[in-house]
């Protein structure tokens, strides 16, 4: 009690001025401490143990052959041959040993804080490592395994972006689904009937703003439930586009309405990179643009400011001239032209007809990466690729005959991956404060 | 400019918020807004700066009548405002908030950051406040919040400028920098309007007074009438504006804090390593510019902190790391110092709010389901003896006036048994009347044998209340000094420095 002095920050060294505006201008530094969390550690340790378990307890013998090149591709790569089981047990032996350096880095680093690249590799590895273990005498299509994903994740990635930005104005959109399934329906009923491609892709994003004025009318104007008119807006949608599809026939949209592959000179005949990322159609490389479009908008200009502001706290964007109602409409339809993109890309590109239900609940995973991925439109954006790849891992290692891996595991290993990372890794989960609020004026 | 207010009417429902109010602002003029709480400021205020419509009337600026259909309008004819509920993003930087609505783009619509850092820096320094542009607002206590409100009402050359109770949480220094602007604004013509519960700030700055009582103006004052004359004007009675308190007759150490220390997110002590004790029925009151740890102190008492270091003992028991119904039902009680944050839910009712921290059993709950009977009578009850004044009780506490909302608080936790009670900025917006009776009611509390700690960023408060005073700085407790110590050294205290040599 009474060396308070000695021990208060500050307040050891002695104050010379006597007026006190001079002392309040000095800017406040504090002691800080700094926080070792076995976290990281923890989790890492668990996944090195999960490995060393399949190289050491359930260990599988062969010759993995990775495939990095397609029959396409003007250079061709021999798949690299693996063999299995010292493999899975030198990366095993390589993630506890990762695992015990997070260990050390947590307990006498002076940050305390492990490298983002140290998780991804950690995390890179042993995703490799497990596929070797899982095929371990046979092709795998690595190549293919990421462009499937790819084309998983395209609409997912549109319908995100669409989730991401009427949520952060505001806007509960559980009516993703339906946007996609909308702007599916209209691309393949336009493509049909004009045999253009682009006044299909227009027409989708159009039938998605439609689901959105729908949305918005009804929860912005007549403060209707937010969640309750996104679910309506699916069924409806569901029930509209499956009659629909019954009376027109929009089986086969003929190729001029189709966007096939646009390669991009050179860079497409990268080895692995060329194929996964620059041997699409136009719609995917309208997707790149769009998610760094919405990224920077919403962070960096003042559209995506208001937008925020809109988001969090109404009544004080409204008192700096932000007219709510406004932002909010605007914004929601916009969201939903790009989901109803997002439903163009799965007629016009990915499949080439409609069928009824098609989207078959790509919306409702949309809604899952915008929250795994915080509202943050590159998380949400990474989140779609995580679930997307799961998918293409179910479907590629099919492909490459494992059986003996039982397909629901395969299936929830990216999912239980996801939840570990984000219940472990990610902090504390908070979306915009005045999302699903109707703003009201008195 | 002029601003002309005339016959405005706003209902809220039955209830007549402002009844036919003229009001008239000359350019170069302050013009002080005094009445109780509820009187009807805030909503004529709002009426003017678009944010409620009125009912009837109209308002004019230089004789031209203004037909405002939001803020947006308003703040384009050059009125300017300063809320009493802050408008602020709590996730956004202090940057963002200022320039939110009027920001400054660069090429390809990017948003000019430096330039709004630029801008709050020069205001600030204006000021002599010590504000960090990148500071996220969440994470600033109430009284930093309110130079950011201030400063981003400033940032736009308003002619008209409303000033809603800006110093409820501000320190004297602080407010005298304020008041010191408002006068350099006069001088180049700016029209203000002035809304504040504290008489000296009044006298000290007003051109005109206006009374308000019940929605309707009862009259003008002069500025250079006396303070309990103003307080009679206001609250329609005569009210005493010293505390009367005997000597305290302090029992043993009830409440004793060792070596505690609070982390915060950035992994700094804010608080750090302070000892002190309080002693059954006994005031200890705390003083220090706001964002000194203070906050944190009286959070860490409850629990609230999540990351503290050494101990905490109330009557023999270590409370230190509990949870906050542990510590509550520990007979803890508190008043936080943002009401609308931490201390009510804006969209309940008056009587719900004031049983929320006893839910979980008797008298207001049993199996499971709440005793509407006897929380009605109780509701009514402290209705009535804090003056809440509000339609009813079923009222939500979000459409209260500020200060009934305070009320609301301290009722809720003055009326428990208690063995040891925190209160942050107890009146905070509450008027002369209500602070006369809640300093009566604070004082009989410690008369009653419970250990007391009040923070508070108004010297006047803490010196009425205070049987000893802990100044904080950076942190840390400088010392902890009789209450009958002169304000000067108690201002150097604030400052670091420790004259006396008083140990803590
Ligand atoms: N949105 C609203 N809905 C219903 N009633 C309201 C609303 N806003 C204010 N009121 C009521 O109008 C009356 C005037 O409130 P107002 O906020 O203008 O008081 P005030 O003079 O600013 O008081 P204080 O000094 O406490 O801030 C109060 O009785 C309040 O309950
Ligand atoms: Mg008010």
């Amino acid at each position: 009690m009474s060396d308070q002095n000695s021990t208060a920050p500050g307040s050891s060294t002695p104050v010379v001025e006597t007026s006190h505006a001079a002392a309040l201008d000095a800017p406040i530094v504090l002691e800080k401490v700094i926080v070792r969390s076995p976290k990281f550690p923890i989790v890492f340790g668990v996944f090195a143990l999960l490995g060393l378990l399949a190289a050491f307890v359930f260990p599988r013998t062969g010759t993995t052959r990775i495939g990095l090149s397609d029959s396409k591709d003007a250079i061709q790569l021999d798949p690299i041959p693996i063999d299995s089981q010292p493999f899975v047990a030198v990366v095993a032996v390589l993630l506890a040993l990762l695992a015990i350096a997070a260990a050390l880095f947590v307990a006498r680093s002076a940050t305390a804080r492990i490298p983002l690249g140290l998780t991804v590799a950690f995390a890179v590895l042993f995703v490799i490592a497990f596929l070797v273990w899982a095929v371990h005498d046979g092709l795998l299509p690595f190549t293919g395994l990421l462009v499937g994903a790819l084309g998983v994740s395209t609409p997912l990635i549109f319908g995100a972006l669409g989730g991401v930005l009427s949520e952060r104005v505001g806007v509960v959109n559980v009516a993703i689904e339906g946007q996609l399934l909308f702007g599916a329906f209209a691309a393949a009923l336009i493509g049909v009937y004009t045999g253009n491609a682009a006044a299909a892709l227009i027409g989708a994003a159009v039938a998605g703003m439609l689901v959105s004025f729908v949305l918005a009318a009804f929860s912005i104007k007549y403060l209707v439930d937010q969640v309750i008119v996104g679910v309506v807006l699916n069924v409806l949608v569901t029930g509209l586009t499956t009659f629909l599809a019954g009376v027109i026939d929009v089986d086969t949209i003929p190729r001029t309405a189709r966007f096939g592959v646009v390669p991009i000179p050179l860079l497409s005949e990268i080895p692995v990179l060329g194929p996964l990322l620059f041997r699409h159609s136009l719609i995917v490389y309208f997707m790149y643009i769009a998610v760094f479009a919405v990224w920077f908008g919403l962070n960096k200009t003042r559209w995506g400011l208001r937008l925020r502001a809109v988001g969090e706290h109404p009544k004080a964007a409204d008192t700096v001239g932000i007219n709510v109602g406004r932002t909010r409409f605007w914004n929601v339809s916009l969201a939903g032209a790009i989901a109803g993109i997002g439903g163009a890309y799965l007629a016009l590109d990915a499949i080439g007809l409609f069928s009824k239900e098609m989207t078959n609940g790509a919306g409702f995973i949309a809604l899952a990466a915008v929250i795994f991925g915080r509202w943050d439109p590159v998380r949400a954006v990474l989140a779609a690729l995580l679930f997307g790849f799961a998918t293409s891992l179910q479907n590629s290692l099919s492909a490459a005959g494992v059986t003996d891996v039982p397909k629901e595991f395969l299936l929830m290993l990216p999912y239980l991956i996801t939840v570990l990372a984000v219940a472990g890794l990610v902090g504390q989960v908070r979306g915009p404060a005045a999302a699903g609020k109707p703003y009201i004026k008195s | 400019m002029k601003l002309e207010l005339q016959g405005i009417t706003k209902r809220f429902g039955a209830l007549v918020a402002n009844d036919h109010i003229d009001l008239v602002v000359e350019p170069g003029e302050i013009h002080c807004l005094l009445g109780e709480n509820g009187a009807g400021k805030s909503t004529l205020m709002n009426v003017l700066y678009g944010l409620y419509q009125a009912d009837e009337g109209s308002i004019l600026l230089d004789d031209e009548v203004q037909h405002f259909s939001g803020p947006g309008d308003a703040m384009a004819a050059g009125i300017g405002m300063v809320h009493q509920h802050f408008m602020l993003i709590p996730v956004f930087t202090v940057a963002e908030n200022v320039m939110l609505g009027h920001e400054q783009t660069k090429a390809g619509g990017l948003l000019d950051l430096a330039a709004a850092r630029a801008k709050v820096r020069e205001i600030s320094g204006r000021f002599g406040f010590d504000v960090d542009p990148d500071a996220l607002v969440g994470d600033l206590p109430v009284g930093v919040q309110q130079r950011v409100e201030i400063i981003k009402a400033l940032s736009r050359d308003a002619q008209v400028l409303v000033f809603d109770e800006p110093t409820a949480v501000l320190t004297p220094q602080e407010t005298d920098e304020l008041m010191a602007i408002m006068r350099q604004l006069k001088q180049s013509g700016t029209a203000i309007v002035f809304i504040t519960h504290k008489l000296r700030e009044v006298r000290e700055v007003a051109d005109r007074i206006t009374v308000v009582r019940l929605g309707k103006v009862v009259g003008e004052a002069s500025p250079t009438a006396s303070n309990p004359e103003l307080a009679a004007m206001m609250v329609g009675r005569s009210v005493s504006l010293t505390v009367e308190k005997t000597p305290a007759k302090p029992g043993d150490a009830a409440l004793v804090v060792r070596d505690l220390s609070v982390i915060d997110a950035q992994n700094q002590y804010v608080v750090s390593h302070v000892d002190f004790e309080v002693r059954a029925g006994e005031i200890l009151a705390i003083a220090g510019v706001q964002g000194n740890g203070q906050t944190e102190l009286t959070e860490a008492l409850l629990g609230l902190q999540a990351r503290t270091e050494g101990s905490i003992t109330l009557d023999g028991v270590e409370i230190a790391g509990a949870t906050p119904r542990r510590i509550l039902d520990a007979g803890v009680g508190f008043v936080p110092e943002d009401r609308g944050e931490d201390g009510l839910v804006g969209e309940f009712t008056i009587a719900e709010n004031l049983m929320l921290d006893r839910s979980n059993g008797a008298p207001f709950v049993r199996g499971g389901a709440v005793q509407r009977g006897a929380l009605d009578a109780f509701a009514e009850e402290k209705v009535r003896e804090f003056d809440i004044r509000a339609q009813g009780i079923t009222t939500p506490v979000g459409r209260l006036s500020g200060g009934n909302q305070q009320k609301v608080v301290l009722a809720r936790e003055l009326s428990r048994e208690l063995r040891l009670f925190v209160a942050a900025q107890p009146t905070r917006g509450v008027d002369v009347g209500s602070i006369e009776f809640i300093h009566k009611r604070i004082v009989a509390t410690r008369d009653a044998g419970v250990p007391i700690i009040v923070v508070s960023t108004e010297l006047d408060e803490v010196v009425a209340l205070a049987d000893r005073i802990a100044v904080m700085y950076r942190g840390g407790i400088v010392g902890i000094v009789p209450a009958d110590t002169p304000r000067d050294v108690l201002g150097l205290m604030m400052a670091g420095e420790n004259p006396t040599g008083a140990a803590a």
